[in-house]
């Protein structure tokens, strides 16, 4: 059977058609297929959270989903939230709040956070901690993580009232 | 590290991904939402010739309610059922254990079927399934057949679900009026495995009436004891977390960095009192 396979994905609001190894999980074809390396690689097994990106809207962890299961997905890394403007409110805060220590982090947590926000969730400190539970900071920056998350969602809350 | 080379097969139907687990056996192995396969494959404890993808298999999908069972298809990932409107009215109990499956970005992929089939002793969906007497519904060459879950569960990552079957889905009954349902779980942080948890339902909680408990996390699969749940009739939840202490000496429960036997004992007893006292 074929070791390879013919994949056409959205990367970033762009159409990408490549020949991948089965094998080949997604953040690796992200970082040294296209050259996008804002995803990390941390634990390879789905723990630290550090490869986590944007697949069909949802937050993915791309180091357990394998290339060839983002055929025909939308897939959206820390370079598209950027470039989109997307994150710019959260990368403020993050700035703002000093949420960022060594940064290997950021593009998960900012992919966790933009889901947060953008899904209407509070500034309540417990529940952000409990939806970016899955992302792991080894600087363990948590405090001012919450406190430039709870910045925009209140914002975004007093925007809406 | 990285999964060993495998080739990958994305079958169509339910009938051709069968007939894909029947041509390779044992060398096969389907894959669902890969939340524990991928990690078992990247650190090398599973290395299966061909991977499986379901995600087209439309019979594997859906989510329907009759009039008093709910279907869910085994593809159906965390994430569907928890933003399904009609969970909380449906299935309580499943809406109080998917918040504490793992971390967002799990929920986002895992599925349901694949839950069931794994049978991780510290899951949450195998007690569940268990308390309120879901069928789960397999199918292989020869049809399909409908396996209770409390038979369903027969050892350490062990179903009986046959090597070339798949779970096409779990059939739930939905929340009877008159009972309620409790749910608790410990772990050293929100997501991780739990040391110690139990699902249950009761007509009344404190004091016991009609107590049905699964506890997981503790054992090799969930663990249910009939006789257990009989002499807890008409006990108060603190009465109750000294008899389940008690009847669970003398079980193998398990031990490891986390937690050891004997700790799990007691923190079965402890989250038994917390579920019952919040309901």
């Amino acid at each position: 059977m074929d070791k390879t396979r013919e994949i056409t994905l959205t990367v970033n609001g762009e159409s990408v058609t490549a020949r991948v190894p089965v094998r080949m999980n997604l953040v690796d074809f992200l970082r040294n297929e296209l050259e996008l390396t804002g995803s990390h690689v941390g634990c390879e097994h789905g723990v630290c959270g550090a490869c986590t990106l944007l697949m069909d809207g949802r937050t993915t962890r791309a180091c357990l989903t394998l290339a060839v299961q983002a055929d025909g997905a939308e897939v959206v890394t820390v370079e598209g939230l950027a470039a989109s403007g997307r994150s710019a409110a959260l990368a403020r805060a993050f700035t703002e709040r000093n949420a960022l220590q060594c940064g290997f982090c950021t593009p998960g947590m900012l992919a966790s956070a933009v889901t947060w926000v953008e899904g209407g969730g509070s500034a309540e400190r417990d529940a952000i901690r409990a939806h970016i539970s899955g992302n792991y900071c080894r600087c363990t920056g948590y405090q001012s993580i919450v406190d430039a998350i709870a910045d925009v969602a209140g914002s975004k809350a007093e925007d809406a009232a | 590290m990285k999964a060993p080379d495998f080739a990958y097969a994305r079958p169509a139907d339910l009938g051709a991904a069968l007939a894909l687990l029947a041509e390779h056996g044992t060398e096969a192995q389907p894959l669902a939402g890969g939340q524990s396969l991928m990690p078992m494959m990247n650190f090398r404890l599973a290395a299966p010739e061909i991977l499986i993808d379901l995600s087209d298999v439309a019979e594997l999908r859906g989510l329907e309610r009759t009039r008093d069972t709910v279907r869910i298809g085994a593809m159906t990932r965390y994430r569907d059922l928890e933003d399904w409107p009609d969970l909380g009215g449906t299935l309580p109990l499943v809406a109080m254990a998917l918040p504490h499956i793992a971390h967002d970005a799990i929920r986002n992929r895992g599925t349901i079927g694949g839950s069931i089939a794994l049978c991780d002793p510290a899951a949450e969906l195998p007690a569940v399934m268990r308390v309120l007497a879901a069928e789960i519904e397999v199918a292989g060459a020869e049809g399909s057949r409908r396996v209770a879950a409390d038979d369903f569960f027969t050892g350490f990552y062990e179903t009986a679900c046959g090597e070339e079957e798949l779970i096409v889905a779990i059939h739930v009954p939905v929340a009877e009026a008159d009972r309620v349902y409790g749910f608790h779980e410990l772990a050293q942080r929100h997501g991780d495995y739990a040391m110690a948890g139990v699902a249950l339902s009761a007509l009344s909680p404190n004091p016991i009436r009609s107590l049905r408990a699964a506890f997981f996390g503790i054992a090799a699969t969930p663990v249910r004891l009939p006789d257990l749940e009989a002499a807890l009739e008409g006990l108060t939840a603190c009465e109750a977390q000294a008899a389940v202490t008690a009847a669970l000496e003398g079980l193998d429960l398990l031990a490891d960095t986390k937690a050891s036997a004997d700790m799990r004992r007691h923190l079965s007893g402890v989250v038994l009192k917390r579920a019952l006292e919040a309901m």
